[in-house]
Formats: structure tokens, sequence, C-alpha cells
């Protein structure tokens, strides 16, 4: 990702430090701890933007070993005596995350949080992005690409779309990006500054029990079925397109130059015809 | 005249020439301090008269040229110092200094005669003027010995001629002796005699391991890699001050005799290394400095002038890019030839280890490799439990079964997930059972040994794999370890002691030498309808001294071996060790021969049908030069090819004689 000369610079400026949230991965072969995916790439559009300037989160267990491996992207930066910062909100795994972490970014200030879309152990529903921005008030962009500028009330972002397309979003401050699999790989972690980073224990953290979870019923997953791919194409041509085509919907129409009401109109409406949404006379069919 | 003129020069040259090595020793000890042991300079000459010798000798011309150069000066020097310097004109002395003279003259002449069409890997330059100087100090001083012995007395009393004699004689101590403390060519001399003294490994020059069963090859004494403090400060080299102090010392031993630059297979693959102008780069380092003044071959592809260093500047990539560190395959063939002992080697994976450990920058494949060793003890991120499934159908005894122990542990290596090796491993399976071997595996138990990490310079890896193989093998009883990688051969034989791992390894050539020698094989004679020959791994043999057990093996099997030019310790690199395979340094450039590729052309120039190998990673870099070529079969699997089975030594079916025919 190419950035202006003193983008590091800007950026402070214009949102002061940049958060990034993570958490520990596990490898799909091996299932060792490690970097998640998407939370270090994350972390690698954060260390471009910010550089130095940016500071890790996580929430739960000091313990982790692979926070260390975030740690050990603070390499090749502007300032080469930087090291990297983590601030552990200390919780269990039967605890919520959400309201630490609000309650967290909310004393620091924070305007852009950088996070995966889900992590790869635990839940891993994929709705803490969702239900932090809620909590915050803040915007939230999910699937984001690349970050491509940084201003006082917005950032320009590059949206991942299916098949290789990007959407550009303005995105107004303070929000939460999701970042998705596809953002450029994040860069090596080394074992140097890994062991120089400072992970500092945050003291006041009173963690809630997650209701939610308490409600939920475990049981061993099953390995989902696959569907069997039915290749009916006779020719290299054929299997090509098949190959290429676009998964999308043929039967959608563009809405443009509505007003925010006739808008939502349109969407309720369309909501309404799939049977999304039941009209509110009517008792909802479960 | 010559009276008063000669003791003035001869003292103010060796004043002058003291102040400059005092300076130059302060440039060594910018390096990282380690005790001094004054007792060692005792050991110099032996280490220069026997250990180096042998290395200059391999040029028989050479080493005669330097024993008469070299040994005459420092006689004329030393009975110039008491005729002409203390003025004890004894006829005898004037008699011993003419004839030193004349043999230094005669030396002189040789020099002189090699550097009228020097050949490409010397330095010009200064080295160009050394052997005028050499020339100027033995005339010089013939000449004004003379009258010494009485010839020619009143001749050289006074005058124009004596005026032109002493300049002679200047113009040669300003060489020999002030250039020799700072720094022009001479100082070789000083610093490869303290060099010596001082070296690193001191076990290169111990000859009492004689007895030991792989060190027959003084090259192989000492290979293993310095392990690295993981608490320290700062991880590797990243300043030529990072060195320690007897390495810079090392580096500016270099007589740039080019010995390094001719066997280096990066260099003769145009890729852009060169350890010549890399040992001198460290010099320029220490020194502060640019390389413009360096007079020999550059870094293939890389422009000279461009760099400078200096003792506290980042050494990558103002001094040196690191793609030229990236390149080297670890071969040490330079360390080998070095008639100065300097360890290139250390040198290289040092400066890796900064680059990997502190920077992150490890090229990407090599990055790669790494995270999925951490994440699944294997490079190619692989199920490490699925090690073993080549051998489905063996039914192989398993250690964990065995708890009473078992002779030979067959340690498979990372081979294990190679098609292409798992066929070497199945012979070999076949050679261990129809000898009735006691042989198990570890299975998923087993880890990469850390070689590749570590010569990627990332040693928490390595370190990590080391330990926990060490932890596993503490578990189970066992008598010897057998594998047929020399990676892991030198890795779990050499590097792990320094981890508390002390084990009895073979490498499979050793093992079925052995086997062969207790008469526990039997083969049916070859009938040689083809030329063989055989490809010496440098893990076997530069770094390990096996050379012997697979010719032993080869003639076991009635096989006589066309040797290639390059064989034995002089074996050229197949150009996948050392992590230079994942370095992503191009391979292919235009109009340049892979490294694999030329070790293919030597083979072919023997006119073999067949190269045997005994390494999976060169059977894996010979089979990758394209068609045609000599076939390329492990030692193992030739053995078991001529194996004669006795039919209830082998239950298992073996599906190895159908897949031979498969192209690979």
């Amino acid at each position: 990702m190419s950035q202006p000369e003193n983008a590091t610079a800007e950026t402070v400026d214009a949102i002061g430090t940049v958060h990034a949230l993570i958490s520990s991965g596990r490898h799909p072969v091996s299932g060792r701890p490690g970097r998640a995916r998407e939370d270090a790439r994350a972390v690698e559009m954060g260390l471009t933007l910010a550089g130095a300037g940016l500071h890790l989160v996580h929430a739960g267990n000091a313990e982790e070993p692979a926070l260390r491996d975030y740690l050990g992207m603070y390499h090749g930066l502007d300032d080469s005596a930087a090291r990297g910062e983590l601030s552990l909100l200390p919780m269990a795994a039967e605890d919520d995350a959400v309201p630490p972490l609000a309650h967290w970014l909310e004393t620091q200030g924070a305007r852009m949080v950088l996070t995966g879309q889900r992590a790869e152990c635990g839940e891993g529903s994929g709705m803490l992005p969702y239900l932090l921005a809620e909590r915050l008030g803040w915007s939230l962009t999910t699937g984001v690409a690349a970050i491509e500028a940084v201003a006082a009330t917005h950032v320009t972002v590059l949206q991942a779309l299916p098949q290789g397309q990007r959407r550009r979003l303005d995105v107004r401050l303070p929000c939460l990006i999701a970042v998705d699999a596809c953002a450029p790989a994040p860069r090596q972690s080394a074992f140097g500054p890994a062991r120089r980073g400072k992970i500092e224990i945050v003291e006041d953290v009173t963690p809630e029990r997650d209701a939610a979870r308490a409600e939920w019923q475990w049981q061993p997953a099953r390995p989902r079925p696959k569907r069997l791919k039915v290749v009916k194409a006779t020719n290299a041509r054929e299997r090509f397109r098949a190959a290429a085509a676009k998964s999308s919907a043929a039967n959608g129409q563009v809405l443009s130059d509505l007003t925010p009401e006739q808008a939502a109109d349109k969407l309720i409406a369309y909501l309404r015809a799939e049977k999304i949404l039941v009209d509110d006379d009517e008792p909802a069919s479960d | 005249m010559l009276q008063t003129l000669l003791p003035i020069l001869i003292f103010a040259s060796l004043i002058m020439g003291a102040i400059g090595a005092l300076r130059r020793v302060r440039l060594w000890r910018q390096g990282r301090r380690t005790p001094v042991v004054w007792r060692n300079l005792l050991l110099m000459p032996k280490r220069y008269l026997v250990d180096l010798h042998h290395i200059v000798a391999r040029d028989k011309a050479m080493a005669h040229t330097h024993v008469a150069t070299a040994g005459g000066f420092v006689a004329a020097m030393a009975l110039a110092l008491i005729v002409h310097g203390f003025g004890w004109r004894n006829p005898l002395l004037g008699g011993l200094l003419l004839a030193s003279s004349l043999v230094m003259f005669v030396g002189a002449l040789a020099v002189n005669r090699r550097r009228l069409h020097p050949p490409e890997k010397l330095s010009k330059g200064p080295w160009q003027r050394l052997s005028k100087s050499l020339l100027a100090y033995s005339v010089g001083m013939l000449l004004v010995s003379l009258p010494l012995v009485g010839v020619a007395p009143t001749l050289l009393g006074g005058g124009v001629l004596a005026v032109a004699l002493t300049a002679l004689v200047a113009w040669g101590v300003l060489e020999l002796v002030v250039g020799m403390g700072w720094g022009g060519p001479m100082k070789h001399a000083f610093a490869g005699a303290m060099h010596l003294a001082f070296h690193r490994r001191p076990e290169r020059f111990d000859d009492q391991h004689s007895n030991a069963q792989h060190d027959d090859h003084r090259g192989s004494r000492s290979t293993a890699l310095f392990s690295l403090d993981l608490t320290a400060e700062k991880l590797g080299v990243e300043k030529p001050t990072d060195f320690q102090w007897n390495q810079l010392l090392g580096f500016d031993a270099c007589v740039q005799c080019g010995r390094c630059q001719a066997v280096c297979p990066a260099f003769a693959a145009g890729q852009p290394l060169n350890p010549k102008k890399l040992i001198q780069d460290m010099v320029v380092g220490m020194a502060g400095g640019s390389d413009a003044h360096y007079a020999g071959s550059p870094y293939p592809g890389i422009e000279m002038g461009k760099h400078q260093g200096a003792p506290d500047q980042a050494i990558v990539p103002q001094l040196v890019e690191a793609e030229t560190l990236w390149a080297c395959t670890t071969c040490r063939a330079c360390v080998e030839e070095c008639p100065m002992m300097i360890e290139h080697v250390d040198a290289i994976v040092d400066m890796r280890r900064f680059i990997t450990l502190e920077q992150g920058e490890t090229p990407p494949s090599g990055a790669v490799a790494l995270e999925n060793l951490i994440a699944t003890d294997n490079p190619g991120g692989l199920d490490n439990a699925s090690r073993l499934d080549w051998a489905a159908d063996l039914d192989l005894p398993r250690i964990q079964q065995r708890p009473e122990g078992v002779d030979v542990l067959l340690w498979l290596g990372d081979g294990a997930f190679d098609m292409r090796n798992q066929r070497t491993l199945r012979a070999l399976i076949k050679i261990l059972r129809a000898a009735d071997v006691d042989f198990a595996v570890l299975g998923e138990e087993e880890r990469d040994s850390g070689d590749v990490a570590r010569r990627l310079g990332d040693e928490a890896t390595f370190q990590r794999l080391a330990k926990r193989n060490i932890e596993t093998l503490a578990r189970y009883r066992f008598q010897r370890i057998v594998t047929l990688d020399p990676h892991s051969f030198h890795v779990l034989g050499r590097e792990y002691p320094a981890f508390g791992g002390d084990y009895t390894v073979l490498h499979h050539s050793t093992f079925i030498a052995e086997l062969f020698d207790a008469g526990r094989l039997s083969v049916k004679p070859s009938e040689q309808r083809e030329t063989i020959t055989y490809h010496d791994p440098c893990y076997l043999g530069r770094y390990n001294g096996e050379f012997d057990a697979p010719r032993r093996v080869l003639a076991a099997l009635g096989i006589e071996v066309a040797e290639m030019a390059r064989s034995g310790f002089r074996s050229r690199c197949c150009g996948g060790g050392g992590g230079a395979a994942l370095s992503d340094v191009p391979a292919d450039l235009p109009g340049r021969a892979r490294i694999p590729d030329m070790r293919m052309d030597d083979v072919r120039a023997t006119g073999a049908a067949t190269v045997a190998v005994a390494c999976p990673q060169c059977t894996a870099m010979l089979e990758g030069v394209v068609e045609p070529r000599p076939q390329v079969r492990d030692l193992a699997e030739l053995v078991a090819e001529a194996l004669i089975e006795s039919h209830e030594a082998m239950p298992v079916s073996n599906p190895n004689e159908t897949l031979e025919e498969v192209p690979a």
C-alpha cells in the first residue's frame, strides 16, 4: 500500500492514536495459537497508516502466547527504536468483551479502531465489530481492503466486494474498520521486536458475564456436507465462463438520486417482497 | 653514506609500521570484546607454517613462490636489522643476508610473472604494485649488502648510485614494513598472523581429533554455527562493530587471492555474491570508506563504488545489499579454500540473523517457511501427523512401542513429505530390513531439525525446534540415529550438542558401508554397464568430512566411480542448501547457468549416465535440471536395487520397483 511520505504525521494530527483490536488465531493445520489472519492484516494496515503510533488492544488472557507475535510486527518503521505497546484488558473466556473494550476505547479518546472481521477461535461469531460500534455509536465499515486517505472528519476506504471488485467509501469519524482477508498481507513477525514489545495490563477492568452466551447450548460441530459441484460445460470456453461468472443476482436494480425517505420506503418494500420483513399487525411466523 | 642512511631508514620504517599496526589493532578492537588469550600467540608459528601452508600448498607453484618470497623477506629483514640497523657488519651474516635477498628475488620474479596476466580471481591495483615492491626490496637489499662480502666495496661508497639504491630499499620497506601496519597489501601478513593466533574456531588447528569418525578432513573439525544468546540486547550483526573483534581481525587478514571467488557457486551463477568482495566490504565497514578502491571482481550485477560503510553504520543496505547475503548456499567452499582460514559463512549467518530476528525482512519464501516451521514444525506447513503417510503399507516399527530400546533410530527428515525422497526412504527401509537391522521411527513426534531456520538466521525458531527434538529424543532409548539427510545429520550430530543433545548420528552412507563391512548385505555384482559418478553433498563432505563411506558403498556394489573434477572437499554445491532456494534471489539469470545446471555439466564431463547422490536436497536440485541429463539416484536406491533378498526378510510388498519407472 503506497502512502504519502508524511502519512504518519498527518494521521496523528487528524485522528490521534490508531488502535487495533487483536485476538489469538488458530493455525488451520496444527491448531497452534498465532496471529489471526485478519487481525494481522488490521495491524499491518495500522502500522502502514500510523507507524509506531498504532496501539494494540486485546481483551482476554494475559498469558496468550500469540500476543507477542503481533508486537513482533513493529519493525521497518520510521522510528527504528519504536517498540510495540499492547493494552491488555483481562477477562475470562465466558465474559463479554464488548463492555470493557468500549469503556477503554472511550477513555482513551480513540477515534479510529481497526480489527479483523471474525475471530478464529472462541465464539468467532463475527458480531464484535457490530456490537462495539453500536455501543460506541460509531460508524462501522466491514470488509475493508485498504485505507486510502485520512482527514480530520472522515476516512476514505476501499471495501472489498466479491469477484475482486472494490467500492470506495467515505466513512465518518470516529469509526471502526473491520479488515478483510484480502487486505495487504501482514509483515513478518520478528523475534527481537516481539521480545521488546510492552504488554500493559489495564487494572480497573470489571468484566461482565456474557448473558447471551450463558443461554447457549453447546454441541460438537459436525463437518458440513460439501455441495457437489456439477460442471455441465463441455468445452473450455464454457468452463472458463462458469468459473469467471459473477455470482450476483441478475435481477437487481440500481436506485439513485432518492431522498432518504424514498430510499427507506423502497428498501422496506423490497424486504417485504422477499418476506424478510413482516407487517407489524401480522404475528411473526416462526 | 649508506651506513648512515640505512639504519635511519630501517628504524624509521619499523617505528612507523608499529604505529600503523597499533592503529590497526584499535580498528579490530571496535568489535565485541572477547577475552584475549595471549598465550595463543605461541601457537601462531605452527598454525602458520603447518595449517595455513597445507591450504596454500593446494596450488604447488604458488606455495613455492610464497615460501621463497615471504621466507626470503622475513630472513632478509631480520638480518638487515642486525647488519645494517645495528651495524654488526659480519661477513657471514652479510652472506646470509645476500642469500635470503636472492631467494626473495627469485620468489618476487615468480610473483611478477603471475602478475603479467593475472587470473580473474586476483585483485589488481595495490596488489600489482606489491609485486614490483617485492622486486625493489630484494634487488635493493641485495645490492646494498654486496660490500659486506667484499664485492664492489668502492663502487657503492657514495654518490648518485648510493642514493638510488637507498631509494629502492626505501620503496621496499615503505610497502613491506610501513604498509604492513598502515593497511597496504602487506597487512595480510600482520593481520593474518594475529588471526591465526586468535582464531574464533581453534578446533580447526587441533590435531587431537584424529580418532573421531568424520574428522579426518581438516576442514570439517569445526563447522557447527555458533549459538546465539537470545537474551542479548541486539540479535545478530547490524554494524561492523557488532562482530566479535576476532572476526574483524579475520576479515582484515584477507589476501584477496580470490580462491573463494573461484569456487563460489553463487558467483559462478551470476548471483550477486562474491565472497572475496564481501570480506573486503567488511574491512571497508570496519575502517570506514567506500568500495571504490576495491580492485577485484564485483558482486555480479551490482555496480561498484556506490556503497560505503563505517564502523557504526548499518551494513545492510548501505554497504552490502541484502540479496548478496541471501544468495549464499552456505556450502562452505569459500571457507574450505581460504588460505587465511576466514569464516565467511559465520559472517553471512550473523548478518542474516539481524535481518530476520530484528528487522523481520527475511525474503518472502523464507519467511513463509519460517512461519510454517513455527506453526507446524515443518517448512511446508503440512500436518506433521502425515509424516509417515508414505509408509502406510510398510508397517514401520514405532519407537513408542519399543520402551526397551532399539539399535537404530531412523530420522526421516523433511524429505518424508517429498514424493521423490519418499522413494529413497522406501529403498532405505528395504535395505534395513534386508540387513535385519533393529530400527524404529519417531513418526509424528519428529520435527524439522531446524537446519533451514538456522541458516535463514532465525535462531529463535532453531533453538525452539532443537530443544523440543532433544526433549523428545530423551524419552526414548536407542543406540544411534541414522538419517539420509546430511542436513539433519549435521544439525543433530554437530549442532545439538550445544543444547545438551549428544547422540551418535550416522549418515545412511556410513551406516550402509558398515552393513557391508559386517557382511550383512548381499548384493548382485554390478555388470557396470554404465559410468557412474558421485556428487558429494556439502553438509556430508565439507561439513562433516565423510567422503569415504559413499565411495565404499559404491565399491561394494562393484561400481567404479568416475570422479568429477570437483569432488571430495572441492565438490560443487547443488544450490539447494542454506535456505538459498528460499531466498527469492533470481536463480536463472539470462545467459547464465543455474547452480544445479553447472553441477550437472560437471557430471556430464565425466561421461556418466548416472550420478549417485546422498542428500534429498541434491536429488531435488539435480533432478530439476532439464532432460536429457544423466539419471539421479540416491545411494540407497542403488543398493536396494542390487539387493539379493531372502524371501522372508521382506514380508511387505515393495511397490518401489514399479514406482521407479514413473518419471519424477
